[in-house]
């Protein structure tokens, strides 16, 4: 079952720069997909559209059946509370604690304390920091951060969960971790994961499918285990 | 139940984010609380000269005496023509002999010199009650051209003036204080402004895990509504108090009787309840205004 479908998207932003142009795509439920790329090829743009922070030029975008293009200002919400996202830089609230950075998302949506709790806990179990539920973010490392970030992402429980270079600032053995961790959460609870990164080892490991972009067109998409090694440029 | 739990969740944030960011949050409840010192300043003293000039103008009438030789058909006419004249509410006859018997009830000295004289030495008179105090002389002006009018008089001089003293008073607040919820208006948008950059972050990650437009932006309006409100209490009390020992201090008049002030209950509940509702509204609408310019989702 395809969960995401983009199809003849473009997207020029104002400035006048050319990011994506005709991308045809689809993403079956519970995939794991890399993209990669050189800089500035438009990785981060297409995970835009499918967090619609940014709208298509051109083309018609579909994720988790929600017409993204389509989808008001005031609705994008919607689609958000579907999926988690995941950035290199943390984000964290550094006044809370980790229970509260990772309630967050339900808190501020008015859910009820007593169906948060138990939510947090499963979430922070996942990504192993149990322990560290009432540390504040600047007492932990970048790895454990970044857990914590991906704990937040995936308290909602959702169907998608997109990563633009989640490994960017951490070194190797923490990045393995931190795979390990997203690894998990795609077949423990058969999240859909879209995942940006620079990180050759990485995809190298994983034997995944691999979407590779240039110039804002997909170059070359290979399946899952089919992918031999990326030739460092 | 979600939205009361996002209403109270925005209410607890716009509380704390007021002593966060507290030296904005005092320089807008500092202005606010001057504004509305002034606004209730400048009610209670136009509504008390509202009052007094309402009770004036009741009272005020121009007594029109006429010549001793007018005849009943000359006097007829005359009220008629005073009737006529557009400023003229109402028109009263009282005799001379109705006249006489006031006066000597008024004092025993007069009623031994009025029952002294053989003839009685008063005018017929006719009492001309006003709709315009402002256009009083006028009327009277008009009145006194009239045959068989001897005089037409009023309270002339200190009623003319009093009216038009109050009358540029009344002015002069109602600019002075539009003039302030101007400047506490622009204070308080500044401040939500400066709230929603310093939690900049915040909304931001809100914006990501998918709060909705509302539960991020009532935090502001509330905060905002606070600063307001909170700009209220120190006005309020002001009012209570100083009404109430301004009230004791002049034993509920000034000048003479004629000018009674406004009893204080339940006078001052109601200026506090004005002041608290200027505060909100200033204070709702700035904020309203702030998140609309600068919080963009
Ligand atoms: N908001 C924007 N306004 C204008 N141009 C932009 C904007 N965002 C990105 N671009 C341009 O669009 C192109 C693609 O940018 P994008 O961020 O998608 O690249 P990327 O593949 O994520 O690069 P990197 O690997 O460095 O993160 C670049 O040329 C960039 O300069
Ligand atoms: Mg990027």
């Amino acid at each position: 079952m395809k969960f995401i479908s983009l199809k003849n998207c473009y997207k020029v932003y104002p400035n006048g720069v050319t990011a994506l142009a005709d991308i045809n795509l689809e993403i079956q439920k519970g995939e794991f997909v890399f993209i990669i790329g050189p800089t500035g090829c438009g990785k981060s743009t297409l995970m835009k559209l499918l967090y619609r922070e940014e709208k298509p030029t051109k083309g018609n975008v579909i994720v988790g059946g929600i017409n993204v293009e389509k989808l008001r200002n005031r609705k994008v919400y919607k689609l958000r509370r579907k999926l988690g996202i995941i950035f290199q830089n943390f984000r964290l609230l550094p006044k809370q604690t980790v229970y509260e950075n990772v309630a967050f998302p339900l808190s501020s949506n008015g859910i009820k304390d007593t169906e948060i709790r138990p939510k947090v806990l499963k979430a922070l179990e996942l990504v192993g920091l149990k322990d560290k539920i009432k540390s504040f973010p600047d007492q932990l490392s970048g790895g454990e951060q970044q857990r914590v970030c991906i704990a937040r992402a995936i308290v909602n429980e959702p169907k998608l969960l997109l990563c633009d270079e989640p490994t960017g600032n951490l070194d190797p053995d923490v990045s393995k971790e931190i795979m390990g961790v997203i690894d998990s959460i795609n077949k423990k609870l058969g999240t859909t994961i879209v995942m940006v990164t620079h990180d050759d080892q990485i995809v190298n490991r994983m034997k995944k499918r691999v979407i590779t972009m240039d110039n804002g067109v997909v170059t070359s998409d290979v399946m899952k285990g089919k992918y031999k090694k990326h030739e460092s440029n | 139940m979600k939205a009361i739990r996002v209403f109270v969740r925005s209410f607890k944030e716009a509380f704390k984010s007021v002593f966060r960011n507290f030296s904005l949050s005092a320089a807008s409840v500092a202005c606010t609380t001057i504004t509305l010192i002034l606004v209730s300043i400048a009610i209670l003293v136009s509504y008390n000269i509202k009052n007094v000039t309402e009770k004036l103008e009741n009272e005020l009438t121009i007594v029109v005496y006429l010549e001793r030789e007018a005849t009943k058909d000359q006097a007829e006419n005359l009220k008629k023509t005073i009737e006529n004249i557009p400023n003229v509410e109402k028109v009263t006859y009282k005799s001379k002999d109705e006249w006489k018997f006031e006066m000597q009830n008024y004092s025993s000295t007069l009623n031994s010199t009025l029952s002294y004289l053989k003839e009685n030495p008063l005018l017929d008179s006719y009492a001309v009650k006003v709709k315009d105090a402002k256009y009083l002389r006028k009327t009277a002006d008009t009145i006194k051209e009239q045959e068989i009018v001897r005089s037409a008089e009023y309270g002339e001089g200190t009623v003319d003036k009093l009216v038009s003293v109050f009358d540029l008073i009344k002015r002069v607040t109602v600019v002075i204080v539009i003039a302030l919820v101007l400047v506490t208006a622009f204070l308080i948008n500044n401040t939500i402004k400066i709230a929603i950059f310093s939690r900049r972050s915040e909304i931001e990650i809100m914006r990501f895990v998918g709060s909705s437009n509302y539960a991020i932006k009532l935090p502001f309006v509330f905060e905002g509504l606070f600063l307001g409100i909170i700009g209220s209490i120190i006005p309020i009390i002001v009012t209570i108090y100083g009404y109430l020992i301004a009230y004791s201090k002049l034993n509920g008049h000034i000048f003479s009787r004629m000018i009674e002030l406004v009893k204080p209950f339940s006078f001052v509940l109601y200026v506090s309840l004005i002041l608290v509702t200027i505060g909100a509204v200033v204070g709702f609408f700035s904020s309203y205004r702030a998140v609309r310019k600068y919080l963009k989702v």
